[in-house]
């Protein structure tokens, strides 16, 4: 039996230890936002945060997991309404849309820790999150209105 | 004449034997009743609460394999060179555990490893250590255990060949190697520093793991802290030959034995993840200050720190490589995809819980042992950083991959000369895991 926070609320998982994250996400919990891609930790379609932190679920125990705090896609904001995914809907991101969640929560994390990030810093972090419709100008475009936005909120509430 | 000699060698012999029999020779304690709980002062007990965490009991003192057992009931599996041995119980079961010790034969086992029927104890008990704790801290020790929940439970037979396993040879060890006695106090350093001493050098056993051995098994006297492999980890070196850019001030060592990661070096893990997890941080905090103030002074960094700056901006500017422009190194795309995505950093200090690369143990030790050992097990969130979690890498990087970043973060993120047969080395680690850590196949 494994516990932790996820978006929010506590949450008991009771799988075998070495079970993936993503397994009990989309199995379990109900929660399917999170998608399966490579399964080896390759394409980043399966990132959630832990701790705040981007982390591949495919190949995550759950039971590493024990008293973490776990966002999904589903529980970035209430209303999807978080600055990145409207960036994204905004500048019509996504096209067949299977990477965009591991996409979403790889570019929250990235704006963390840079809040006005350069084409090559986003390159760079970004670059671990594959997307085969090649969308990838318009991943660097949103995320940089999503940084503005972002840095606005910031301003106004400072 | 022959005859002469040969019976002049047997009496040299024979007194020899005698008097090894007599310095070998413990008589045994008579057992006694289970004390009485409300014998003990509940300050006593938690005073003991915080030896007992500072010297680790129950992390040996605690079965791990088989699914675990019961706090502090023994059969913990340590995998020596000599052969397996099994920890002993230390609740107050009076069968299986020490419930019938008094307070003498347990201060006897803690300062000359003799248990309470006489018999030899195995220096994997460090009481090569433990000698050195005060009457007092034994006491408050004795307090705490006994007021444990008893459990009945026996522990695994030892696997120790014979002869090893005659234990009146384990004296023929301790004539050799050990030298009983609590720890005095060098006047030449002030207080907080001999505390320091006192825990580490005792009670914290901080040796036991960081100091080589010996064929004897005995900690090498002439390289104290000069690191060792322990469980198929490198326990690194403690002293100066500590390889990191940045110096384990004691800033750093704090932060670290504290809470589990030194900003500038990175998490505790592998078997060095519950020190501070479950036990430094559970105890006073002064004295977790003493064994970092100690340690600072046991790796020179007053000496080493003034480069510390340089060595920063260096590490932080080679982590950058991966930021700035399309690469064509195969290997950097490599790592990239499997390890960028949170092993990013940029100017001016890495972000707390995201480990830099170019600043950890790992990278720098003369062996890619424990890189390989996180890379395949993760970290839990448990674990270094807290709430923060690696993945398991075990079933996404063949050797040969791991061989590849291995090899391409010691080019780009260390000045020193790169490691060899990294896809050998890595199949070797791998094959000392025996639990898969993650299994997609649920």
């Amino acid at each position: 039996m494994v516990k932790f926070k996820l978006n929010g609320r506590d949450v008991s998982v009771d799988v075998p230890d070495d079970t993936p994250l993503l397994w009990a996400l989309r199995d379990d919990l109900d929660l399917t936002g999170t998608k399966f891609g490579c399964g080896v930790g390759q394409c980043g379609a399966c990132t959630v945060l832990v701790g705040g932190r981007a982390t591949r679920s495919c190949i995550t125990p759950l039971s590493s997991l024990e008293g973490a705090d776990v966002t999904t896609i589903e529980g970035l904001d209430p209303n999807g309404k978080h600055a990145v995914q409207e960036a994204w809907k905004d500048i019509q991101v996504p096209q067949c849309g299977y990477c965009q969640s591991g996409q979403i929560m790889q570019a929250v994390s990235l704006l963390k820790d840079y809040p006005d990030p350069t084409d090559e810093e986003i390159d760079g972090v970004m670059g671990g999150s594959l997307c085969r419709c090649m969308t990838y100008v318009r991943i660097r475009k949103a995320i940089k209105k999503a940084a503005a936005a972002l840095r606005k909120e910031e301003a106004s509430n400072g | 004449m022959i005859k002469r000699l040969l019976a002049g060698a047997a009496a040299i012999g024979a007194v020899g034997g005698l008097g090894f029999l007599y310095y070998a020779w413990y008589p045994p304690i008579e057992p006694v009743d289970l004390p009485d709980r409300g014998s003990f002062s509940a300050e006593q007990v938690a005073r003991g609460r915080i030896v007992a965490a500072e010297g680790y009991c129950a992390e040996c003192h605690t079965r791990t394999d088989m699914g675990g057992g019961p706090e502090l009931a023994g059969d913990y599996k340590m995998d020596t060179p000599f052969g397996a041995i099994y920890s002993s119980n230390i609740t107050p079961d009076p069968e299986t555990g020490i419930g019938n010790w008094s307070e003498e034969a347990f201060q006897r086992a803690m300062h000359l490893g003799v248990s309470r029927k006489g018999v030899h104890l195995i220096p994997a008990f460090p009481f090569d250590h433990f000698t050195k704790m005060t009457e007092q801290d034994v006491s408050d020790l004795y307090a705490y255990l006994m007021t444990r929940p008893a459990v009945h439970m026996t522990h695994r037979t030892n696997e120790l060949p014979f002869p090893l396993s005659l234990r009146i040879l384990q004296a023929g060890w301790k004539l050799l190697y050990f030298t009983p006695g609590v720890y005095k106090p060098d006047p030449r350093h002030d207080a907080l520093w001999n505390r320091g001493a006192y825990l580490s050098e005792g009670n914290a056993h901080c040796g036991a793991c960081h100091t080589p051995r010996d064929f004897m098994g005995a900690e090498k006297k002439s390289a104290p802290y000069d690191g060792a492999v322990v469980d198929n980890w490198i326990a690194p070196p403690l002293n100066e030959h500590n390889p990191t850019p940045t110096t384990w001030t004691e800033n750093e060592l704090f932060q670290y034995l504290r809470y589990g990661v030194a900003p500038l070096h990175g998490p505790a893990g592998g078997p060095m993840s519950p020190v501070p997890h479950r036990f430094l941080s559970t105890v006073p905090e002064e004295d977790v200050h003493a064994i970092a103030h100690y340690f600072a002074d046991v790796d020179h960094a007053a000496e080493r720190e003034k480069h510390d700056k340089a060595a920063l901006a260096r590490a932080m500017e080679q982590s950058r490589t991966d930021l700035i422009g399309p690469s064509v190194d195969p290997d950097a795309k490599l790592y990239q995809g499997a390890c960028a995505a949170c092993h990013y950093n940029a100017a001016p200090s890495p972000v707390l819980g995201r480990p830099d690369l170019a600043l950890n143990n790992a990278l720098w030790l003369d062996e890619p042992t424990n890189l390989y050992q996180v890379i395949l097990h993760g970290l839990t969130a448990e674990e270094g950083q807290s709430g923060v979690a690696m993945p398991s890498f075990y079933n996404a990087l063949s050797d040969h991959d791991m061989a590849r970043i291995a090899a391409y973060l010691r080019r780009t993120r260390t000045t020193l000369p790169p490691w060899t047969d990294l896809e050998k080395k890595a199949a070797a680690v791998r094959k000392t895991i025996t639990t898969i850590p993650v299994n997609s196949s649920h």
